[in-house]
């Protein structure tokens, strides 16, 4: 009885067996990568808003401290948008004719809010908190990166869990001294595992990884 | 009726009823007849974890086609996760308010109104939006609790039904066209002395209110008053019986012994919170303080009488009778000893009684309830005299009212004015008596012969729209306001937030308006009106009272416009030896209570009130005619049968609603329901009440016929979802004890099951090197209210389902209160209510957890079973695999996600769940969570009592406690250290971290119970 298939068949079942697993494991890590790009987190991509506020001008430049305008952050969940009242303290004075800031002193004038596109924009199931971050050594440019080289705001991490998890896991890795939470300037020191590891102790920082840490 | 799904009824017998309980041993407990009946419907529910009809498919397309569909929104639904977040505004103050910190919420002192009379609140704020009420500690009248009512107060607020425009006949107006309209009538009235002026409030203990009426008074001296409660009446009663209005204070602390007559003192009156929080005191630590020992006497179960340690059912038309033999037993002179109390054996009852008291004379108790005619409350004074308690348990003092009325008496002279033409202007004030006035009034009716009818009210309700003029009210929470507490404390209401609606006025500024002064704000009146009471520095006083939520110092108003006398006719103490009424016909009586969660309709428009099973039948949405098993089995009616009640010639329709322990050949009625303009929620629901009940006997009478329409109205009542299928294999759900029996054998209640070691399971144990959070409540204080579930609701932004969903079993409570009857169905006198609170209890070796396919539940580092939301994807597992059925599923889109003012209420804290996601009880993790980390900014740990889940704070009784178990000098461990102790199916391992402690009666001796109480007994 003659081979009802020709020799090569074999080699184009493997092909296609194999093959097959290929591009279903090639394009779950397509999408998996797809789903951490800047694409679908919106990480590194600067945002309008209805004044150009630099970051890299005020903090960069002239060295504002960050509470200062984000008054909250020590004691509360949110670090706080300034109202207006903070900008006008400056401007009253100096730029108070600019046409930049107009929507500033309209605001002012007529006690509407400025509206601002939010750029660290968290899932509304997770509850985060500034202060519990802060006061535990967490510095503001470790999540929020280089804020003093931001001409406009970006978002600067993926803000997705397996971000949020592995300093939950390994917080060793990124806490720093608490007096130098609010610098911009601070670099991880070489030892920075051992330090960290000082500094956890020191801190009694907990790895929370408890799904009701952040979900409520 | 209409009605989607009709339950075939299956009548229960009581007949095999019977039979079921004599071939048992001990004493058994049941959640209804049809458990102890085992009906089709009852194992349904017991059986079937998911509720009727939701585990099957019987939509029209068919499940093939449904599946392909399915397929492909399943493959589809993966994408949708990859979706980007929609863009959102930040939207900062111009100029910040100060104490404002985004993130952090405040709270503020003011209070809630029952009856007119004040409940301290703290209101917690987030961003200038009340969200959810707790008790104000300083208050005496709530120690830090809530009721139910209470809790729902700040829904209230938000209520979309909530009328919204000021109008007049129908039309938008603007205030000051009502202004100009008043200032025409007053003109006409003024010159002569205000002669056609009827002013209509409920009960007023504002002392800024009633000096504004004063003065309108004194303006117009021809003018009157009239103040209408419908469930009030109480407190005039009492004053015939003491010889003129006073306040009563009950010292419930003091008081070794007490006898209710028919007084409801747990759920009902302004100083409910205190008197649970006194009596279940003493009830904490029965193995070393001696416990105090409550009698009530009542014709429905009531809280009170589930509590009780004898309760003994009698008709109306007995209660005299009865109270007149305690009294002659204690040597009192009342004629006719025992001759209407005689009937079975509630003679000896009362002989007994009578001992106990008169052995506690100065430490014992003798209420009457607020319902009872002036007769009772004159023989519970009389009692209360001979025993020396005057002084002792039972302080009086100056009225609080700022004028005490007969409500009754005062509406009916209202309405015989309006009838014979004397009334050309009534301004009605936040009251709404066209729909709760009693039919025999006639108010409606007479409203057409008032020349001009404004009405204020937070509703465009009944009596709206026979008004002119509507003005809608202005929110207690919007407005300012002052009231008084039951023992004469006052606190100044303050707004928590700007009227929602621009035209909202309150009492105050509609006052204003027929003043020299129209155009006065409600906080100048207020502020203005303190000045005048306060000495010293007086913005100092006005700011300390504000932030307290109590003015000290401060007993009642000085200066003109104090207390004016009470215009009911007193009588002397005498009174008590007059005879019964005489009996109006045969039959059946009837009685006639506010309803125990939407009280006389106030709140019918607020779906949390409407859904919380009222404490002892467990029906929601619905007020039913409540019958006695062993009448309605003579009368020939059941369950969800449809009856015409007939009583003085007026019939109304209703259906019944078999209750166990209900005096036989009674019919209890609640009133509140059948409202037609309530709102979107309350319309519709149950049916009136008012349409049968007259003036002259508000809360009771002879001569009710019921007759069966062969009609059907299926109840969505509770009482048989979520049971735990606890005789057949001797569960010991609850475990009542006596005192006796727990002195003798104080570790009986833990051996009653079985627990097996720790070590016994497959999976490691978990370790807990922090914290270890535990829960304790205690049976023996819980007075089940409801106030807790509310709260639980209100705190996690639980979603309300509606009527027809709750009788499918979808009610999304995650705390429920299973309510146990024990005895015989057939003699009331048997029947013992039992109250038991059910949150998840947070097992070691969940259940739940093992099941879960993704993870969406699971063990938190200290204990908790989680629930992630954003996780569960809907397999229902968990709640299949639960044994005590506290998970709930959102089969449906249930919360309202586009009503504007809804959102306001929220808890920004939790997560508003969609449809397709379990949800539970987590112990309010957001506040553990808060707790941690305002300690561990402050470097510090988490003190013991620090978090307080929103079910502990609302309880009244105490009788919920949280902590960490870890900590063996917490509170919560220290309770849980008591013999009493147990664990719920512990015997199933599963090691609940909520754990309860056994109710312990304090039985008289003399007095039999029926059957043994569990301990006595021995099970295999």
């Amino acid at each position: 009885m003659p081979q009802t298939f020709h020799r090569s068949t074999n080699t184009l079942s493997k092909l296609s067996i194999f093959g097959a697993l290929f591009l279903i494991v090639g394009s779950l890590f397509v999408i998996a990568e797809i789903n951490r790009s800047g694409y679908v987190t919106q990480a590194g991509i600067a945002r309008e808003q209805p004044v150009p506020f630099s970051h890299q001008h005020h903090v960069g430049g002239m060295g504002v401290d960050c509470r200062y305008c984000h008054t909250t952050v020590e004691t509360s969940a949110t670090a706080s948008i300034p109202p207006t009242k903070t900008c006008m303290n400056c401007h009253s004075q100096i730029w108070s004719q600019s046409p930049t800031l107009e929507p500033v002193r309209a605001s002012f004038r007529t006690g509407q809010s400025i509206e601002w596109t939010r750029v660290n924009d968290l899932p509304d199931f997770a509850y985060f908190n500034h202060s519990a971050h802060v006061n535990k050594g967490v510095g503001c440019t470790t999540c929020h990166g280089p804020v003093d080289r931001m001409p406009l705001m970006w978002q600067y991490a993926s803000l997705q869990m397996e971000w949020c998890l592995d300093c939950h896991r390994n917080p060793e890795r990124y806490v720093r001294p608490k007096e130098e939470v609010f610098s911009v300037s601070w670099q991880p020191p070489p030892d920075q595992l051992e330090q960290g590891r000082a500094l956890v102790k020191q801190y009694g920082i907990q790895t929370r990884t408890s799904c009701s840490t952040c979900h409520r | 009726m209409s009605d989607a799904r009709e339950v075939p009824a299956v009548r229960v017998d009581l007949s095999g009823v019977r039979r079921r309980l004599d071939g048992t041993q001990g004493r058994t407990y049941w959640k209804s007849l049809e458990e102890l009946a085992r009906t089709p419907e009852f194992l349904e529910f017991l059986h079937r974890e998911f509720p009727q009809q939701a585990s099957e498919f019987d939509d029209p397309q068919g499940r093939r086609e449904f599946l392909t569909v399915m397929g492909a929104s399943l493959a589809l639904a993966g994408l949708v996760g990859c979706t980007k977040q929609p863009e959102e505004k930040i939207v900062p103050y111009v100029q910040p308010p100060e104490q404002v910190v985004p993130g952090k919420p405040l709270f503020f002192a003011t209070a809630m109104l029952d009856q007119g009379y004040a409940k301290g609140i703290l209101v917690e704020s987030h961003l200038g939006r009340p969200t959810k009420i707790e008790g104000n500690p300083d208050h005496p009248a709530s120690l830090g609790a809530t009721d139910a009512a209470g809790q729902a107060w700040v829904l209230g607020l938000y209520d979309p039904d909530r009328s919204q425009t000021l109008s007049y006949r129908g039309e938008i107006r603007a205030w000051s066209d009502f202004l100009a309209a008043m200032r025409n009538a007053m003109a006409v009235q003024r010159p002569r002395q205000g002669v056609g002026l009827r002013i209509l409030t409920e009960t007023v203990t504002s002392p800024s209110l009633a000096a504004q009426l004063q003065e309108l008074l004194a303006d117009m001296p021809a003018a009157k008053w009239h103040q209408w409660e419908p469930a009030g009446g109480g407190a005039s009663a009492m004053a015939q019986a003491v010889g003129g209005p006073r306040s009563v204070q009950y010292r419930f602390d003091q008081a070794d012994v007490i006898l209710s007559l028919d007084a409801d003192f747990v759920m009902d009156g302004p100083a409910s919170l205190r008197y649970v929080r006194e009596y279940t005191a003493r009830r904490k630590r029965p193995a070393e303080a001696p416990m105090n020992r409550l009698y009530v006497v009542e014709t429905t179960p009531s809280p009170t009488g589930a509590i009780a340690d004898h309760r003994l059912p009698l008709r109306p038309s007995e209660m005299e009778g009865f109270a007149r033999a305690v009294s002659s037993a204690m040597g009192g002179g009342a004629a006719g000893a025992g001759g209407a109390a005689g009937a079975g054996g509630s003679a000896a009852w009362a002989a007994a009684v009578a001992k106990d008291l008169q052995a506690h004379a100065g430490r014992s108790l003798v209420l009457a309830g607020d319902y009872q005619p002036a007769a009772v409350h004159a023989l519970a004074h009389e009692m209360n005299q001979r025993l020396g308690n005057v002084g002792q348990t039972v302080v009086y003092g100056a009225p609080v009212e700022a004028r005490p009325v007969d409500p009754m008496a005062s509406l009916a002279e209202l309405t015989a004015d309006m009838k014979a033409g004397r009334v050309e202007v009534l301004l009605v004030l936040g009251s709404n008596p066209a729909y709760s006035a009693p039919v025999d009034l006639g108010f409606a009716e007479a409203m057409d012969k008032v020349k001009l009818r404004v009405h204020l009210g937070l509703y465009e309700d009944e009596t709206a729209a026979l008004c002119h003029w509507h003005i809608p009210q202005a929110h207690a929470l919007e407005s300012w306001g002052d009231a008084r507490a039951f023992d004469g404390t006052a606190t100044i209401m303050q707004p928590l937030i700007a009227p929602l609606y621009e035209s909202a006025r309150s009492a105050h500024e509609v006052l204003a308006a027929f003043s020299s002064r129209p155009d006065r704000k409600g906080h100048d009146v207020v502020k203005d009106f303190w000045r005048t009471q306060l000495g010293g520095d007086f913005e100092q006083a006005w700011r300390r009272a504000l932030h307290d939520g109590v003015v000290t110092g401060w007993t009642g108003p000085v200066g003109a416009g104090g207390a004016a006398t009470a215009s009911t006719a007193t009588t002397s103490p005498t009174a008590a030896t007059a005879a019964p009424p005489a009996s109006a016909g045969a039959g059946l009586e009837i009685a006639f209570r506010p309803d125990p969660t939407i009280h006389d309709g106030r709140y019918a428009n607020l779906g949390w009130l409407q859904e919380l099973p009222k404490p002892i039948t467990k029906l929601t949405w619905d007020n039913a005619a409540m019958i006695a098993p062993a009448t309605a089995a003579r009368l020939g009616v059941n369950n969800n049968d449809v009856v015409e009640l007939k009583y003085r010639g007026r019939t109304v329709r209703a259906p019944v609603w078999t209750l166990p322990g209900q005096a036989e050949d009674t019919v209890t009625v609640h009133l509140g329901y059948g409202r037609t303009r309530a709102g979107r929620v309350g319309n519709g629901a149950g049916f009136d009440a008012n349409l049968i009940r007259t003036s002259d006997a508000p809360w009771a009478g002879r001569g009710l016929e019921v007759a069966r329409t062969g009609e059907k109205k299926t109840l969505a009542c509770t009482q048989d979802h979520w049971s735990i299928d606890q005789n057949a294999e001797a569960r010991h759900v609850i475990r009542p004890t006596t005192v006796d029996d727990y002195a003798k054998e104080p570790e009986r209640i833990k051996e009653l099951t079985e627990v097996p070691p720790r070590d016994e399971t497959l999976y490691s144990n978990y370790k807990y090197p922090g914290h270890a959070w535990g829960m304790s409540i205690d049976l023996n204080s819980c007075v089940g209210c409801g106030a807790c579930v509310v709260a639980c609701v209100a705190e996690n932004n639980i979603p309300v389902v509606g009527r027809e969903q709750v009788a499918r079993g979808r009610e999304m409570h995650w705390l429920r209160v299973d309510r146990y009857f024990s005895g015989q169905p057939e003699r009331a006198e048997t029947i013992t209510a039992h109250f038991q609170p059910l949150p998840c209890q947070q097992c070691e070796n969940a259940p739940c957890e093992q099941v879960c396919p993704v993870a969406a539940t699971t063990h938190s580092d200290e204990g908790l079973n989680d629930q992630v939301y954003n996780r569960c994807i809907g397999t229902r597992y968990c709640q299949n695999n639960c044994p005590y059925k506290v998970r709930r599923f959102n089969f449906f889109l249930y919360q309202d996600w586009t009503t504007a003012t809804l959102k306001l209420q929220r808890n920004p804290d939790v997560t508003v769940r969609s449809r397709g996601v379990m949800e539970k009880c987590t112990y309010c993790v957001q506040r553990i969570e808060q707790a941690r980390i305002t300690a561990h900014n402050e470097s510090r740990e988490i003190r013991d009592g620090e978090i307080q889940t929103a079910c502990q704070s609302a309880c009244p009784g105490e009788a919920i406690v949280f902590g960490d178990v870890n900590d063996p000098n917490s509170r919560v461990s220290r309770l849980k250290s008591q013999h009493r102790d147990y664990s719920l199916l512990g015997e199933i391992n599963t090691r609940p971290r909520t754990t309860y402690l056994a109710e312990v009666k304090n039985p008289n001796p003399e007095i039999p119970a029926a059957p043994g109480p569990e301990g006595s007994e021995h099970h295999g």
